[in-house]
Order: C-alpha cells, then sequence, then structure tokens
C-alpha cells in the first residue's frame, strides 16, 4: 500500500514538458499544404502558429506583367471554390475604373453564378467538415449534389472549376439556352437533399458533442482580426458585403444576412447550412426574371485603365476578397494586391484553439473553410 | 491436380490460366502477371493536394465517377502506406524538398502521377512566376502525365487506367531469355 502511495505521489509531480509538433504541410485536415506549429502540453493546445508560403506562387508579381483581362485567370486558381467570385471582383474592378456600365442581364446572370458557386463550396466544406469528423459518408452526399451545379457551369463556361466567366465588360459568353431549366431542376433538386444534410451531421451526436461549446470567437475579436465571411457572421460581426455594399443584382433580392452571437463551432457551421438556404432563395428570385440583352459591352482591344488606385471587395464563399489596382496608365497594372479572406480568418486560429483540445483545432480549422491557395496566392 | 495437355496452352494465354477441377481449380501463370495483377489492381493514392486539382482528385473519388472501381479503394494519408502519388496541383520551391521526402519515404513500387498543367510543367505559373518549379518531374520521376487545367475526372481515370496499363507490363523477376 505504502508503495502504490509513492507512486500515485510521484506521478502527480510529473509534469509532462510542452513539446511541438508539426501539422502539415502533407496532412488531410489541412485541406492542402498549410503547416501549423502546434505547441502541446499533453492533448492541450498552447499555440499554434501557421506556416504559409508551401503554395506561394506569386499571382501578385505575375499580374504586373499581364493585361487586365489576363488577371482574371490567374484569380480562378486562387480560391478556386469561389472562382466566379474572384472572376467577378476582378471584372468589377476594372468596369469601375473605366465608368463602363455593363448591361442588367450580365448583372443577373453574375449574381446568379456568384451563389451557385457558393452553394457548390459550401457543399464541398460541408464534405470535408464532416470527412475530418471521421464521417465518411458526408463526402459522398455533398459530392454528389455538387456534381450537379459543377455540370450548369461546364454547360455555360465550359470548365468545371476554373470557370472564367466574368470578364471585364461582362460575360465570355451568353447563357446556355438550358440555363433556366436546369438551375431550376437543380435547385427543386436540392431543397428535397438539403434536410438530408442536417439528418445526418447537424443532429448527429457525435458532432454536436465535438462542436457545440467548442472554439469561441467573440465579436470584437472578429473585427479585431478582420475575419470576414461566414466565420464572422457567425460571432455576430455583420459583414455581409451583398447587404452593406451591394453589388451586380444584390440591390434588387431579398435575403437575410445570416447572424448568430454564439461564436463557437457549431454556430458557424450553422450559419453556413442556412447561408445554402439563402443562395437559394436569391437564386430563385432572379432566376425567372433575366432580363434581355447583350451579354457584354464592347470594350477597346487593349484595356488601359486611367491613372490612379481602385478598389473592389465582393463576398466569397470565405468572405470579403478585395482587389486592389494601382494604375499608372498603361496597358498593365503597376501594382495589384488581393485581400483574400482565407488569409485574414487564418491567423485568427491562434486565438481561438488556444486551451482546446487538438482534436478540436481540427474541428475548428475546418469551420473556417481553408482554401491554401487563396491564403498564400 | 490439373494436367495441362497440350504445351500451347501456356504459350497462347498470357493470363492465368484457371481450370476447375474436382475439389477445387488451379491457377497456372507467370509470377510476373500474378504479381503485375495484384500490384496494378490495388493502388492506393496518397491525399496530396495542392491546388484546383485536388477538387477534382476528391470528385474522381467520390460518388458519380468513384475511382474505387478501378482498384484505387483507399487513399491513405501517409505514405508509408501508399502506392502511388497523384501531384495535383503546383509545386513551388518550398514545397519541393517536402516533396521528394514524401516520395522518399513512400515503400516500393512506387509510381507518381503528375495530373494538371502545373504539375506537368508549371502551367498558368510557367511565365514569370517566381515561386513555381516548372514541372513536378525536376523534383522526383513522374509515370503518367494528366493535361488539363483541371483535367476532367474522366481524365484522371484515364491517366490511372494508363499506370495500370504499365504496371501490367513491367518484369519484377530478370529473366534473360524473356529480356530477348
Amino acid at each position: 500500500m505504502d508503495e502504490l502511495r509513492e507512486i500515485m505521489i510521484t506521478t502527480d509531480e510529473i509534469k509532462t514538458d510542452e513539446y511541438l509538433i508539426n501539422m502539415g504541410p502533407q496532412h488531410p485536415s489541412t485541406h492542402g499544404v498549410l503547416r501549423l506549429l502546434v505547441q502541446l502540453e499533453g492533448e492541450i493546445v498552447h499555440n499554434v502558429q501557421p506556416h504559409v508560403g508551401y503554395i506561394h506562387s506569386g499571382i501578385e508579381k505575375m499580374a504586373e506583367s499581364l493585361s487586365y483581362p489576363q488577371i482574371g485567370h490567374l484569380t480562378d486558381r486562387m480560391d478556386y471554390l469561389s472562382a466566379h467570385q474572384n472572376n467577378e471582383a476582378v471584372a468589377l474592378c476594372v468596369e469601375n475604373a473605366l465608368q463602363v456600365e455593363v448591361p442588367e442581364r450580365v448583372k443577373y446572370i453574375r449574381t446568379i453564378m456568384s451563389e451557385l458557386s457558393r452553394l457548390a463550396s459550401h457543399q464541398l466544406w460541408w464534405c470535408v467538415m464532416g470527412m475530418d469528423m471521421g464521417a465518411l459518408t458526408t463526402f459522398f452526399y455533398g459530392l454528389r449534389d455538387r456534381e450537379d451545379i459543377l455540370d450548369i457551369f461546364e454547360e455555360t463556361c465550359g470548365a468545371r472549376l476554373t470557370v472564367n466567366y466574368s470578364i471585364p465588360g461582362g460575360l465570355m459568353f451568353d447563357i446556355h439556352p438550358n440555363f433556366q431549366r436546369d438551375v431550376k431542376a437543380f435547385i427543386k433538386k436540392f431543397k428535397t437533399k438539403l434536410p438530408e444534410y442536417d439528418r445526418l451531421l447537424s443532429g448527429n451526436v457525435i458532432f454536436t458533442e465535438r462542436t457545440k461549446g467548442v472554439g469561441f470567437l467573440s465579436k470584437e475579436d472578429a473585427i479585431a482580426y478582420g475575419v470576414t465571411g461566414p466565420t464572422g457572421r457567425a460571432s455576430g460581426f455583420s459583414c455581409d458585403l451583398r447587404k452593406h455594399r451591394p453589388y451586380s443584382a444584390y440591390d434588387k433580392v431579398n435575403f437575410k444576412e445570416i447572424l448568430s452571437d454564439v461564436g463557437d463551432t457549431y454556430a458557424r457551421y450553422q450559419v453556413r447550412m442556412a447561408e445554402m438556404w439563402e443562395s437559394m432563395s436569391i437564386i430563385e428570385q432572379l432566376i425567372d426574371n433575366i432580363p434581355e440583352g447583350d451579354y457584354a459591352v464592347k470594350m477597346k482591344g487593349v484595356v488601359k485603365l486611367p491613372e490612379g488606385e481602385f478598389y473592389q471587395r465582393v463576398e466569397t464563399a470565405r468572405g470579403e476578397f478585395g482587389v486592389f489596382i494601382v494604375s499608372d496608365g498603361k496597358k498593365n497594372p503597376y501594382r495589384v494586391k488581393f485581400r483574400s479572406p482565407g488569409f485574414s480568418n487564418l491567423f485568427a486560429i491562434n486565438h481561438i484553439a488556444k486551451g482546446w483540445k487538438i482534436a478540436d483545432l481540427v474541428a475548428i480549422m475546418s469551420t473556417f473553410d481553408l482554401v491554401i491557395p487563396d491564403i498564400d496566392r | 491436380m490439373g494436367i495441362i495437355k497440350k504445351k500451347q496452352d501456356i504459350e497462347i494465354n498470357d493470363y492465368p490460366i484457371i481450370e476447375s477441377h474436382e475439389g477445387g481449380s488451379i491457377i497456372l501463370a507467370k509470377l510476373d502477371d500474378l504479381v503485375n495483377w495484384a500490384r496494378s489492381n490495388s493502388l492506393w493514392p496518397l491525399t496530396f493536394g495542392t491546388r484546383c486539382c485536388a477538387i477534382e482528385f476528391m470528385a474522381v473519388g467520390a460518388s458519380r465517377h468513384d475511382m474505387a472501381r478501378f482498384g484505387f479503394e483507399v487513399a491513405r494519408a501517409t505514405p508509408r502506406q501508399a502506392d502511388m502519388i497523384i501531384i495535383s496541383g503546383s509545386i513551388n520551391y518550398k514545397m519541393a524538398p517536402v516533396l521528394k521526402r514524401l516520395y522518399d519515404q513512400m515503400a516500393d513500387p512506387k509510381y507518381v502521377i503528375a495530373m494538371g498543367a502545373c504539375a506537368v510543367s508549371g502551367g498558368p505559373f510557367y511565365y514569370n512566376s517566381y515561386a513555381i518549379v516548372k514541372g513536378a518531374d525536376h523534383v522526383i520521376p513522374v509515370d503518367v502525365y494528366i493535361p488539363g487545367c483541371p483535367p476532367r475526372p474522366e481524365a484522371l481515370l484515364y491517366g490511372m487506367m494508363q499506370l495500370q496499363k504499365k504496371i501490367r507490363r513491367e518484369r519484377n523477376f530478370n529473366s534473360k531469355k524473356k529480356d530477348k
């Protein structure tokens, strides 16, 4: 007995050292090649230091030697899940600088396509979120429905992911004759499928245990870190640019800005799920009212921006995406800066994950919906 | 016990001969064929995604395209359990040593598929980019190149089947007669 007591005393005194582990760059739940340097004591996370640069490709520097319509092609490859919104940002920025007014038809189609890509992005996020938690079924359900959207993209733009549909001055092509029919069919189908998602994951006991009350981010911190998009809105930070700075046809539709004041992992999950319903309602309001007209205005062969600085921001599936162009009056920009939502969101992770277990870090990270080339560019 | 009556049977058929007899059947084949048959039909890819192609790689693993039909059953997160790397996306100078290390950690036999323009040649980042390695084959040897930006899932499936074809032609056991 005395011996046992002796052992118990000694185990109390044992303190584990803090140690560092590397998550990534090759790790299935970092969604790419992000590297996190995690400082742990036992299972408790003490510090998370993200290391970026493993997919850096110098797009901003490349843009300086490209003409304005060409920059759009590279923005597809940044946030490939919000490819359309990225194109739209560049197109809007150039149009605003030249003070070109695009036809109403273009605005409507751009809005519908933006919402479709937001839906596709959230579907993929939902699959991956489930996968990170160890539920493989979500992967098959989400990607099954996502293929329908990709079919619409493919019919209209010729590409599944890197659409490059919005160009300065309008759209690359007119919509396919079947576009409206297909979109309506998809919305009708997906409305029956989305409750399935809720049944699978939202009410799942294991899932709620791992997400509810885990990884809080307060509204003040969200603003301080510049966390935007669904991640910021889950903390009560009203940052939906579609509401506050409407572009394209967002001023013509009624929709709710989804806000939650809880700020935990489950709130971030719920906000995205609710946003999918809102996206569908936006598409439904527009799809029957696409006005007739041209799909693009005639632009000059060589687009030259006047001297000055131009900024345009749009709401992608991840948050606020901004394009900042400094022009010196030539056909190439003097400097291009992209304000990507992923980069700002990522650096709040240290603040959120501190004190939680390493398994919670994975859950927190998946609700951030990180796309690594969006962070690194 | 099976008795092959004609010597021709072995020479004509390259594939395993299955003869049913009382109490079971017998498979006769070249050892090479058996090994290649087994290897080519259970290639486990490493979950290694860098850019947009990784999303198409995921689509290939999912319901509509379903790479499990061809034996690419499970994607493994550790290189030690994987048979091949699908390099889906661009490799930059910071990532190149990591890719080399992942490749070195894999057990032989190992195969590499370069998926998409970035992995084949640098793709859209070929010109003017200071960061991107112009083709993954500068870092590790590549067996199959799949062009496209990103390639369609069907293209990836076709490329993977080409790799299977390549594996089926391999000679694993040295024999001077066969080489002639």
